[in-house]
């Protein structure tokens, strides 16, 4: 051919930057894994098994147990969650099914807004409002109405100071429903109109309409959307870090303060006292990790499967 | 009768449900607005851009704090940019349905996902531990890592948007395949690809986690990448715990500044994605 | 109402090989031999054998899925996009084997395309039809406005446009944007140009405008069109092809295919009964 294209010398070029940039990512990714497990490899090697279940964490020590972080982690997620699905549920829901037209996009943006405020805000306000507010209109009435020891009391003990497992997991709530309620709700347009319309032409409620025919289309895909708010949930540092209490060791009620595996090493990090402290750290960024990607994946095993229908 | 009745009744009462459940969401949403208007209004005065962060008691700004999450977000952003426009690219335009490709959009959504905490401690492990010394240039690598997934991601869908016949059309003249990705396929996204930028730069602006580690914090105005610096983030931390009322004033001020900064990179993004739709 | 029966591949193509009137070898510009071809494991064209002559239009028509655009697509091997699709036999561009043809993007230069929908690139007017030169010239200012003028005259578009070549090209109507497209094609000054269906998306009004369009071009170009306006081919075409299951059924020039054509399947399909 005489016409030779000026410049296609180059298409290989391009070709091998845009697979090195996506080469990039899978090397952070790798790195990170690599770093947490050699970075907190001394930890393991040190407290063996032991680690995931002891509940001391003491840098004095330097005896180090992960069951605390884990569990306050794990507590505060899973309140949080069961606090924002139904809220999330139902404004995903009053949006698509109800609201006047004139009032849907507003909201609607104004949630999607919301979902991107960066969570050092909400952690503010849980410090600065919401624990005041609780310890004096929860906490401290409790103390009065609550007769000594009856289960109520084991439950709702604490340190009336509004920074506690509760509050903490209502500010992840509160953090984490605008995401939900934005997410399920293109979660739910996805539902043909069509299908929605004869329900209703049949002479389906609303109520009908969304409990036999939009929660089933989309159900594979609302879990997958339920894990994503729990990832989320799980992996957040700040606004828990600023409200949970920051006690080492088993949360014993509701009310008590604790700690999670990302706030304790938002704390503990940059003055950690030696190696193995350090070393625990990262091993509990490790286990954040594991149990992080865990839940993705599962999200995404779903959301794919959601897909394909 | 009684049969219609129960419907309509459980009707009723599932439709004051999620009204109620929009209401509370709202009011919540609402109340957090409020107090970081508030207080932050009451904060914000011109020291807040012209003085750096004060001692106890004396008066002071967050001047530092402001240039040091600019530079470190600017820095993080040329990177995560390049990193994330390519590899968008390739998994849009070149090996996206390959096995490698869906690996990698897999590993994407894992970092997309992942506690930007862990990104912290990656860089404290790869950048502050060998060199002896928290930096911007840390900060900025670790905010890098967190938007190059967004935007990675955000590119490749506006990229599969653009019509096939338009990849056809350049290859049908004998453009060479990276030129008519970049002078047709980018330029007919760019308003999209735009967006995913600024969707990238929300995501990072308001980190804290992982500057903690990385970026540390400085007391002082610096314009030195490789020494600790001050960042917007990590002052409002280190002041919302602290027992003085104005450092507490300090860290609403720096509060507000990063959410209007955010919500303004979001209303824009929307606002340039929504104009490239009307247009096609 | 009587509807096509589906006959033994065997029996199609003994059937097309007896309606088939070659064109004289010297006008031959584009001839394929025993061509085939495969979406995976899926053949949609059988060993089918044609000649598209020069300087005229050669028009193909029949029912959906009849592989007529799939045959065009293979001309300038635009399904080398496509992983999973690939092209066997031999198609002859003055002689030379397309198919073994390594330098695409020269190949691609030389066989210009028009698709079914109007495919503007996101820059100005001006930019749309210089974009295409610069892959393969270094002109100046002055001989680049040359080019594009006469493009847009050729395409029959420049009386509309002259005034707005700065504005982008997707603020033209839809047959002005298929009419920059051609100009487009014809621009980088290829010696094939192939129509996919380019009338499909318009107005009478445009598809008026661009058949004029394409009557003009062919002193200068080998066109083949693909169209599913039995009208359109005949108006515009001096050949006509009839394509059918993969296979093609007739070939001849066009007057003679709608006056009287020889294959009971062709007058089946040109009067209406099926497609």
């Amino acid at each position: 051919m005489t016409k030779q294209s000026r410049g296609a010398a180059f298409d290989p070029i391009f070709r091998y930057a845009c697979v090195s940039a996506a080469t990039l990512l899978l090397a952070a990714l790798t790195g990170v894994v690599a770093s947490l497990l050699i970075g907190g490899w001394p930890a393991f090697a040190k407290f063996g098994i032991g680690f995931f279940f002891d509940t001391t964490w003491n840098p004095v020590t330097e005896v180090y147990g992960a069951a605390g972080p884990i569990a306050g982690t794990l507590i505060t997620s899973a309140l949080a969650l069961a606090l924002a699905l139904p809220i999330a549920a139902g404004v995903a829901i009053f949006l698509v099914e109800f609201c006047p037209g004139m009032l849907a996009r507003p909201i609607a943006i104004a949630v999607e807004l919301l979902a991107g405020i960066p969570s050092i805000v909400y952690g503010m306000w849980g410090l600065f409002v919401l624990a005041p507010w609780f310890a004096e209109h929860v906490q401290i009435p409790m103390l009065y109405v609550i007769p000594p020891g009856s289960i109520w009391e084991t439950i709702f003990n604490g340190v009336p100071n509004g920074a506690n497992i509760f509050t903490a997991s209502l500010i992840l709530a509160i953090m984490i429903l605008p995401y939900m309620a934005a997410v399920f709700r293109e979660l739910f347009l996805t539902v043909p109109p069509q299908v929605r319309e004869s329900a209703y032409g049949i002479g389906c409620t609303p109520l009908e309409v969304v409990g036999s025919v939009t929660i089933p289309y989309v159900r594979s895909g609302a879990v997958g959307v339920i894990m994503l708010g729990l990832g989320r949930a799980l992996g957040e540092t700040m606004a828990v870090t600023f409200i949970i209490g920051n006690a080492h060791g088993l949360p014993t009620s509701l009310f008590d303060s604790g700690s999670t595996l990302a706030s304790t090493i938002a704390n503990e990090f940059t003055e950690a006292t030696g190696e193995m402290h350090t070393a625990a750290l990262t091993a509990l960024g490790l286990v954040l990790f594991i149990i992080t990607f865990t839940v993705l994946a599962i999200a995404r095993l779903l959301l794919a499967r959601a897909r394909k229908y | 009768m009684g049969r219609r009745f129960r419907r309509t009744a459980a009707n009723a009462l599932f439709v004051g449900a999620c009204f109620i459940a929009t209401a509370l969401a709202l009011t919540a949403l609402g109340l957090i607005m409020y107090s970081l208007l508030r207080q932050g209004l009451g904060g914000l005065d011109l020291n807040i851009f012209t003085k750096s962060t004060p001692a106890p008691g004396s008066e002071g700004g967050l001047s530092n704090a402001i240039m040091g999450s600019l530079m470190m977000c600017a820095a993080a952003m040329v990177i995560a940019v390049v990193v994330g426009l390519l590899a968008g690219t390739y998994l849009a335009e070149y090996g996206g349905d390959s096995a490698y490709g869906h690996l990698i959009r897999f590993l994407n959504d894992v970092l997309l996902a992942a506690p930007s905490i862990l990104v912290g401690l990656f860089i404290y492990e790869i950048m502050v531990r060998p060199l002896h010394g928290f930096s911007g240039w840390a900060g900025a690598a670790a905010l890098a890592l967190l938007a190059a997934p967004v935007v990675t991601r955000t590119t490749e869908d506006i990229l599969r948007l653009q019509p096939k016949e338009l990849r056809e059309a350049g290859m049908g003249l004998g453009s060479p395949r990276w030129i008519t990705i970049r002078k047709i396929i980018w330029r007919g996204a760019g308003g999209g690809l735009l967006t995913g930028a600024l969707l990238g730069f929300a995501r990072i602006s308001g980190e804290t986690a992982p500057l903690l580690f990385t970026a540390l914090n400085n007391q002082f105005f610096s314009l030195d990448m490789s020494q600790p610096i001050a960042s917007l983030p990590a002052v409002i931390f280190q002041y919302a715990l602290s027992a003085y009322d104005d450092w507490r004033r300090l860290a609403w001020a720096g509060a507000l500044l990063i959410a209007l900064a955010v919500l303004a990179a979001n209303i824009i993004g929307r606002v340039i994605a929504a104009r490239g739709s009307h247009r096609q | 109402m009587t509807l096509p029966d589906i006959a033994s591949p065997e029996a199609l193509q003994a059937q097309a090989d007896a309606f088939i009137t070659e064109p004289p070898p010297e006008t031959v510009k584009l001839r394929t031999r025993a061509l085939s071809f495969f979406y995976g494991k899926n053949q949609t064209i059988f060993d089918l054998d044609v000649a598209i002559p020069r300087n005229s239009v050669t028009a193909l028509i029949g029912p959906s899925g009849c592989g007529k655009s799939t045959l065009l697509r293979t001309f300038n091997r635009m399904y080398d996009l496509h992983p999973g699709q690939k092209a066997t036999g031999e198609i002859l561009l003055d002689g030379k084997n397309i198919l073994a043809e390594k330098d695409i993007a020269g190949l691609r230069s030389k066989v210009g395309m028009v698709f079914q929908k109007p495919t503007p690139f996101p820059m100005s007017i001006y930019e749309n039809v210089a974009f295409g030169v610069r892959l393969y010239h270094a002109k100046s200012r002055a001989e680049m406005d040359q080019v594009v003028e006469t493009a847009l005259r050729r395409a029959a578009l420049w009386d509309e446009v002259k005034d707005k070549l700065q504005t982008s090209g997707l603020g033209l109507s839809g047959g002005q944007q298929q009419r920059l497209c051609v100009a487009r094609g014809i621009a980088v000054e290829p010696e094939v140009l192939l129509l996919d269906e380019p009338a499909s998306a318009l107005d009478p009004i445009s598809t008026a405008k661009l058949e004029e369009t394409i009557s003009e071009l062919k002193r200068d170009f080998t066109i083949v069109i693909v169209t599913h306006n039995m009208g359109q081919a005949a108006r515009i075409s001096d050949n006509t092809g009839f394509m059918y299951l993969g296979r093609l059924i007739e070939f001849c020039p066009t007057s003679e295919m709608f006056l009287k054509p020889r294959a009971k399947r062709t007058q089946d399909y040109i009067s209406g009964r099926f497609g």
